[in-house]
């Protein structure tokens, strides 16, 4: 074993491409603004910056450690180096914390006061610059930009979008999308993976919390929520929650204390996805028609498939979102008891996404001109509103979720995570409904982190290619092979953002490192511990499509594509 | 709207080349030293045809002061504000180009389209300070006589 020396202690040195990494092994937390393990290496935040034995300064992010190097991460020399770089940074920042949509959550905010500024010394005469306010999914703040980049490499590299990018050059250097146009006129996708991993409020969530709050005080509205898989698993996280656990039951409890007539599962409108889904896949196969079928579930992936392959358009699911899906049908469910009670039906979705916001609005995703979901919240939004209420949700009793649509079976809850729309559709298209088919499907190389999987899974008699692939840049890859004939699917599921909705973009992301793999286990034991694991035996089902859709599969589960 | 003749021509500045990230600045340059300017539209075009993004492409075009968005003038005079040029008072040579073309720090062209004036750090030729040049054409020793006599030649020549 190879070490270096660290702080006056020995670590080992075990295939890290770079010091920083080592650093953070030794139980450091080193600060950075810049360095994301998913992304290339930048250099520009100098948040990094370790002194060797020769009082030699460089940046740790983009050192590779050699054996035998000393160096250390907290002299004066770097304390000084640190504060004044903060110092610097602040100097042409937007400094409104109190009203800062991110106060509290913001690194800036919190490196400052780790590394010690108590008061910045410049004069802040950058030119304040306007806000952008295009997108439906998220909002620019140039103002609050530090210049790390980390949104222009996620966009560009994980994302394949590349929106957005550095402009300008010097003290005039700006983020921006080519020509300073609005985000609305670019090929943005709204997934918020930008938002994510950016330190400040540059770029936050386009907020709707006003629009709830104003519908949940007018008594002549039925306000009903509808709860993603993948929000119940995260809202905890600022709550004091043990991260990635089930927090369902108190957030049900908690909707209703902030005044929500009705609680629905999200999860429902997935099990009907898995149906109308798993219909049009079998019916594709025995035709083999506009083969491979894409899932239509990611409205970040349909709306990049839109603007840069067009050609695929057809092979993108009929099927609505379960979101969508399970809108439409509330709206249907009420529809009699509103005419009777004079009153109208608000659905307020709550999603782990950004891009959620922007797939309400399209007129395909409308049943007769209606607009089905009329608001979507983040989780980030919905954990402000139980904050604003005031509600202790660490120690509120847990409730269940309203019939008929708070129930699911467990395949819709793994609809959260990369490879769960695959499972969940495999399982219902077995012929084996027992608990070896299930673990079977598990293992057939749906489950796991990587960015790119293929299986082959027997369905009836025909072997049936899958792809599954999170990530919009190697599922553009992935277009372009199937494009030139190199690479041939049957069905391929997309999620734009890494690991899928369980790390989207309207998530939280508390400190700590171990976010992803909490959230991973969390929803595979959600799923475990659901009593109905099949979407067939979810027994709400049958009652719906007899008593709500009524036969208007077509009108009201699948997008309406003649507008 | 451009007329199709500029696509066609950046199509052939364009297969020069070759269609690859790398050629993006090589092609930036031949438009600009074709039409004096890059158009918008046609960076929009050249990042679709050589696979950036047009983020990607504005970046790189705004990066480098020398490229231009922004149509230019029959005449591009470029005043020098270099150390040698700016000490033998460069910034009154500017301030009579300014006065006589009726422009200023934010507007660089005037309206028939005959002057644009720009700044340069400077032009190498500290020994014939203060200097401007004219479409690439030096003129040293500069005094703010010699300029309303050289705007007089210029706007002669071009009635001519």
């Amino acid at each position: 074993m190879e070490y270096m020396t660290i702080d006056s202690r020995l670590v080992p040195i075990e295939g890290e491409k770079n010091i920083l990494a080592v650093i953070r092994k030794a139980g450091i937390d080193i600060p950075t603004f810049c360095y994301h393990s998913e992304l290339s290496i930048y250099g520009a935040c100098r948040m990094c910056v370790v002194e060797d034995d020769r009082g030699r300064i460089f940046a740790s992010c983009s050192e590779q450690p050699r054996p035998g190097m000393v160096i250390k991460t907290n002299t004066k020399k770097l304390q000084q180096y640190r504060k004044l770089i903060i110092e610097l940074l602040l100097s042409s920042h937007c400094r409104d914390c109190t009203t800062c949509t991110n106060n509290g959550m913001c690194d800036l905010q919190s490196l400052a006061y780790k590394v010690g500024v108590h008061a910045v010394r410049f004069l802040n005469n950058k030119e304040q610059l306007p806000l952008d306010m295009s997108s439906p999914c998220i909002v620019r703040d140039p103002n609050k930009c530090i210049l790390c980049g980390d949104c222009v490499r996620t966009c560009a590299e994980i994302q394949g979008v590349g929106a957005i990018d550095f402009a300008y050059r010097g003290s005039k250097m700006q983020v921006t999308p080519a020509f300073n146009k609005c985000l609305s006129e670019t090929d943005c996708v709204g997934c918020g993976q930008c938002r994510v991993v950016c330190p400040t409020a540059a770029i936050s969530i386009r907020t709707n919390v006003t629009e709830v709050w104003d519908a949940i005080n007018d008594p002549n509205v039925r306000v009903v929520a509808q709860v993603a898989p993948a929000v119940r698993l995260a809202v905890g996280d600022r709550f004091g929650i043990p991260k990635g656990e089930n927090s369902m039951g108190r957030l049900v409890t908690a909707l209703r204390m902030m005044g929500f007539d009705e609680v629905y599962d999200t999860n429902f409108g997935a099990d009907m996805t898995v149906i109308e889904e798993s219909t049009e896949l079998a019916k594709r196969l025995e035709s083999g028609e506009k083969l491979p079928l894409f899932t239509s579930c990611c409205p970040a992936w349909v709306k990049f498939l839109e603007n840069k392959y067009p050609e695929f358009a057809d092979n993108v699911s009929t099927c609505r979102s379960p979101q969508g899906m399970l809108s439409a049908t509330i709206k249907e469910y009420f529809k009699k008891k509103d005419e009777e009670e004079g009153k109208t039906t608000y659905v307020v979705s709550i999603m782990p996404c950004t891009a959620k916001k922007a797939e309400i609005l399209r007129p395909d995703n409308f049943t007769n001109g209606r607009q089905d979901t009329d608001i979507v919240i983040t989780t980030v939004e919905l954990i402000r509103m139980i904050r604003q209420v005031g509600i202790k949700f660490s120690e509120i009793a847990e409730e269940a979720a309203d019939m008929p649509f708070g129930y699911a079976s467990g395949s819709a809850t793994i609809f959260g995570i990369t490879g769960g729309v695959t499972e969940a559709v495999l399982r219902h298209l077995s012929d084996d409904k027992s608990h070896n088919s299930l673990n079977a499907i598990s293992i057939s190389g749906v489950r796991g982190n990587d960015n790119f999987k293929e299986l082959t899974a027997k369905v009836g008699e025909r072997d049936v290619k899958i792809a599954i692939v999170h990530g919009l840049a190697r599922a553009g890859q992935l277009l372009e092979d199937i494009k030139a004939g190199k690479a041939q699917y049957d069905f391929v599921e997309v999620m734009a953002c890494r690991r899928g909705c369980i790390l989207g973009g309207g998530q939280p992301y508390e400190e700590g490192h171990n976010t992803r793999s909490a959230r991973t286990e969390g929803i595979y034991k959600a799923d475990r511990m659901t009593p109905v694991r099949y979407t067939s035996e979810n027994p709400n089902l049958k009652l719906v499509y007899d008593e709500v859709i009524c036969g208007k599969e077509h009108e009201l589960l699948h997008r309406n594509l003649k507008n | 709207m451009l007329d199709k003749s500029y696509y066609q021509k950046v199509d052939e500045i364009i297969n020069i080349h070759g269609k690859t990230k790398a050629a993006l600045i090589p092609i930036m340059q031949d438009i600009q030293a074709e039409y004096k300017y890059l158009a918008p539209e046609l960076l929009t075009y050249v990042a679709k045809e050589i696979g950036v993004t047009e983020a990607k492409a504005y970046s790189v075009a705004t990066f480098y002061e020398n490229f231009s968005f922004e149509q230019k003038g029959k005449y591009v005079i470029k005043v020098c504000d270099g150390t040698a040029c700016h000490v033998r008072k460069s910034s009154t040579i500017l301030s009579k180009l300014y006065e006589e073309l009726g422009l200023s720090k934010d507007k660089h062209t005037t309206d028939d389209m005959m002057f644009t004036v720009e700044t340069v750090s400077c032009l190498g030729a500290c020994g014939l300070a203060p200097a401007l040049t004219v479409n690439d054409e030096v003129h040293p020793a500069m005094t703010p006589e010699k300029v309303s006599t050289l705007v007089k030649e210029l706007r002669g020549e071009a009635n001519e």
